[in-house]
């Protein structure tokens, strides 16, 4: 009998295996983050060039390590509590075939360790990408495969949910939009492994010698399958995300369900396109097929991202000024709870993400600009604004709301987490706002010294480059330090927190005997009825001006620096 | 009444959309198209676009061409590194490999020029600086790309694709001259 517990302070509903999954998933991508979060001390004090910490070769293992545990381990591990909640929680559903989602956990674990042996072995400093021929060992690539096949496994238990949730009639009419979102991104997750094992098993093979030859730039095609479209996994993720905590925080509804939803399906069609993004500036591509698949068609999908960065704050603003925050155009945001993590956290992920990461993200993947940008530091400092400062920082937010919520736990050091997302969010602003500003000045990414030394021919960057690197570098510890304040908050509360209710201790709290048999019930849970229709209002004005005035504002620096790029772009030698 | 619950309306989809959500879109979608339509006409009108002009080929046979252009139009020396000064117009070779560009390259201001590039062994970036014109490097392709240097000076070739633990030492150069 499937057992469920309501949360009294929220309401929700968790099913006991659920339960279990989200905390074990969300704990394991919290420690690929400190171990991320780790590394990037590495990274920062080697890259800042006065103090050039450590030597090459530990250099490029620790930013492969870098990368991958932060880019896959972390958020995959994340998601995958992500999409539990989205189905079992929201739709108060027990969840398909608890066993399978174990034995797909598992399977992700010892993936993300094996693949972590291999690279501080130091026989696999690839980086995440592991372009071929360069060849990494074979524990590496069987690392990845591994976690990869457990992530299939538990976005299936997930859409298995969506079905017994239906078949089950747990809920009234259509799914809630954060469901709606958490399938998007489970369905580009689905595209993105499948990717992933057309090239890696045989990458994997080649390793051990079964197979002679990898073409690399087919490697390159295929892997960027993988490799960008992961990340967009990440962006329905945290749009998601952002709709629940609005809903959550200001009772917010959606602005039109159909426009919100129409967007997510967007992402369905053309999200996953982009790979291109990576191969604008390789040998022998078609110019029809990069310009087409680098623009996701027709930018549909940064049309896609733009209502979503409309319509998230703009229910916001629709909410508070029901309640009376009406003065002026911006009273409601004044007044938002900008003491509280959880809305901070959201709110600096929607703005960096959209004024930042988009931007830049779509200056960068123009066909003919990605030549004075291609694998320069712009590069990682525009997906730190997507992944870190935008899908990152939006998790982070969740985790303070998960804490009471799923843990019973009450957050230990408040004021720490008060400030979390301030100094994280503006530490990693910094770092990005300087390395795009050294990336323009050519300065390369994945690169030990830009000093050169020991190279026979001499070239020296801009001095100005170096400082931006510095303080670049300043940035980024402060942005460290916010994230050591997250880890600080989430563990110690885990750890330490007053109990909310009888609960097993903590290392019970994730394999399967969280809380008190007493507080679970086999009753199954009321129906899911759907939102309670509210009298609309129907004014010929905007409802929410506010959000339009920001949205005029995106809108324009978009326009202005996406020329000021080909202004740039024109400078350069005439090539064809 | 939120975005967590199922929408109030079964039939959602008919729900009519506010105006100012129309007009974002129709807005967001203008810009998108423009977007879109600045890249054919970059091609048309913008001097900077990458050719798709490669043809397959192997380490061996790329560095005969390169050794062959080498031995004709070489004039000098730097740092054991040929420097060679090709005929205008002429087909131009430039090889990447652990950890070097090869040879380095004379070239003439406003004059254009074929320059070929491939790589010996891994992935290499031609990371060139500080105009700052980036190419990947692959093994196995010949990229073939007009070139018209328009600036007289010197130029650092970086290597911005990581290759290995020399790959900071991987620095060529080319000369522009009037």
């Amino acid at each position: 009998m499937a057992e469920f517990r309501e949360c009294p302070d929220s309401g929700f509903y968790f099913h006991k295996s659920a339960e279990s999954l989200m905390k074990i998933n969300a704990v394991t991508g919290v420690v690929a983050l400190l171990v991320a979060g780790l590394l990037a001390i590495g990274v920062i004090l080697t890259r800042w060039q006065e103090v050039h910490w450590l030597p090459a070769d530990k250099f490029y293992m620790v930013l492969t390590g870098h990368g991958i545990n932060a880019l896959i381990f972390w958020i995959i591990f994340f998601e995958m509590a992500i999409l539990h909640f989205a189905a079992s929680t929201l739709l108060r559903c027990r969840l398909a075939t608890p066993r399978w989602a174990w034995a797909g956990y598992f399977l992700m674990l010892i993936g993300a360790i094996m693949n972590n042996v291999a690279v501080f072995s130091g026989n696999s400093s690839v980086m995440m990408t592991s372009y071929v021929p360069m060849q990494a060992e074979p524990h590496f690539y069987l690392g990845l495969i591994l976690f990869a096949v457990g992530a299939l496994i538990q976005v299936f238990v997930f859409f298995g949910t969506l079905v017994v949730a239906q078949q089950e009639k747990t809920y009234e009419g259509s799914v809630p939009l954060v469901t709606f979102g958490a399938i998007t991104a489970a369905i580009i997750a689905v595209f993105t492994i499948a990717s992933g094992a057309i090239i890696l098993i045989p990458t994997f093979l080649w390793s051990i010698g079964y197979i002679s030859h990898i073409d690399a730039e087919m490697y390159r095609v295929i892997w960027w399958g993988l490799g960008h479209s992961s990340q967009q996994i990440n962006v329905s993720a945290h749009v998601s995300v952002w709709y629940l905590l609005a809903g959550i925080l200001f009772g917010a509804k959606p602005m039109s369900e159909k426009v919100s939803r129409f967007a997510f399906l967007l992402y369905i069609f053309f999200l996953q396109l982009a790979s291109a993004h990576h191969i604008l500036v390789d040998p022998g591509i078609s110019t029809e097929w990069k310009i087409f698949n680098t623009s996701y068609a027709m930018y549909l999908a940064v049309l896609a991202s733009m209502i979503h960065g409309l319509t998230v704050p703009g229910a916001i603003e629709v909410a508070q000024r029901k309640k009376g925050l009406t003065k002026g155009l911006y009273e409601w945001l004044r007044k938002a709870p900008w003491g509280n993590p959880v809305f901070s956290g959201m709110f600096i992920s929607l703005v960096t993400f959209g004024f930042i990461g988009g931007i830049t993200g779509v200056v960068m993947g123009t066909e003919q600009i990605n030549l004075i940008i291609h694998n320069t530091i712009y590069v990682p400092a525009h997906f730190h604004a997507t992944v870190v400062t935008g899908t990152t920082l939006a998790f982070m937010a969740l985790t303070y709301l998960l804490i009471p919520v799923l843990f019973r736990r009450q957050m230990i050091l408040p004021w720490v987490a008060k400030m979390q997302p301030y100094v994280f969010g503006g530490g990693m602003t910094i770092m990005i706002l300087f390395m795009l500003g050294a990336g323009t000045l050519g300065v390369s990414r994945r690169h030990w010294d830009m000093d050169f030394a020991g190279a026979l021919m001499a070239f020296e960057y801009p001095a100005i480059a170096y400082t931006l690197m510095a303080v670049g570098a300043i940035g980024g510890l402060l942005g460290i330090l916010g994230g050591g304040m997250y880890l600080l908050v989430t563990v110690g509360s885990l750890l330490f927190g007053k109990k909310l209710e009888p609960s097993a201790g903590f290392l019970e709290s994730f394999v399967g005997k969280a809380l008190d048999p007493s507080v679970y019930s086999v009753k199954k849970p009321d129906l899911l009825a759907m939102a309670p229709k509210e009298e609309e209002e129907h004014t010929s004005g905007f409802e929410a001006p506010g959000t339009f005035g920001l949205a005029m504002l995106l809108l324009v620096t978009f326009v202005v620096y996406y020329f000021i790029n080909w202004k740039y772009l024109a400078s350069v030698w005439p090539l064809g | 009444m939120t975005s967590f619950l199922p929408p109030a309306e079964r039939i959602w989809w008919k729900v009519p959309v506010g105006r100012q959500e129309l007009i974002w879109i129709a807005i967001a979608l203008t810009w998108c198209i423009i977007m879109f339509l600045m890249m054919p006409i970059w091609h048309v009108y913008g001097k900077q676009n990458l050719s798709t002009e490669a043809y397959q080929t192997t380490p061996a046979k790329f560095g005969a061409k390169v050794e062959e252009m080498v031995s004709q139009y070489k004039v000098g020396e730097e740092a054991g590194v040929p420097i060679v000064e090709p005929p205008v117009g002429s087909d131009v070779y430039m090889l990447g490999r652990l950890w070097q560009w090869y040879p380095v390259l004379k070239l003439k201001k406003d004059q254009e020029y074929r320059l070929h590039l491939s790589s010996m062994d891994w992935q290499h970036g031609w990371s060139l600086q500080p105009d700052n014109i980036n190419l990947q490097i692959v093994p196995g392709y010949d990229m073939v790309l007009k070139i018209t240097p328009d600036k007289a000076g010197e130029y650092g070739v970086v290597c911005n694709e990581y290759c290995g633990i020399g790959h900071h030492t991987m620095v060529g150069k080319i000369y522009v001259e009037e």
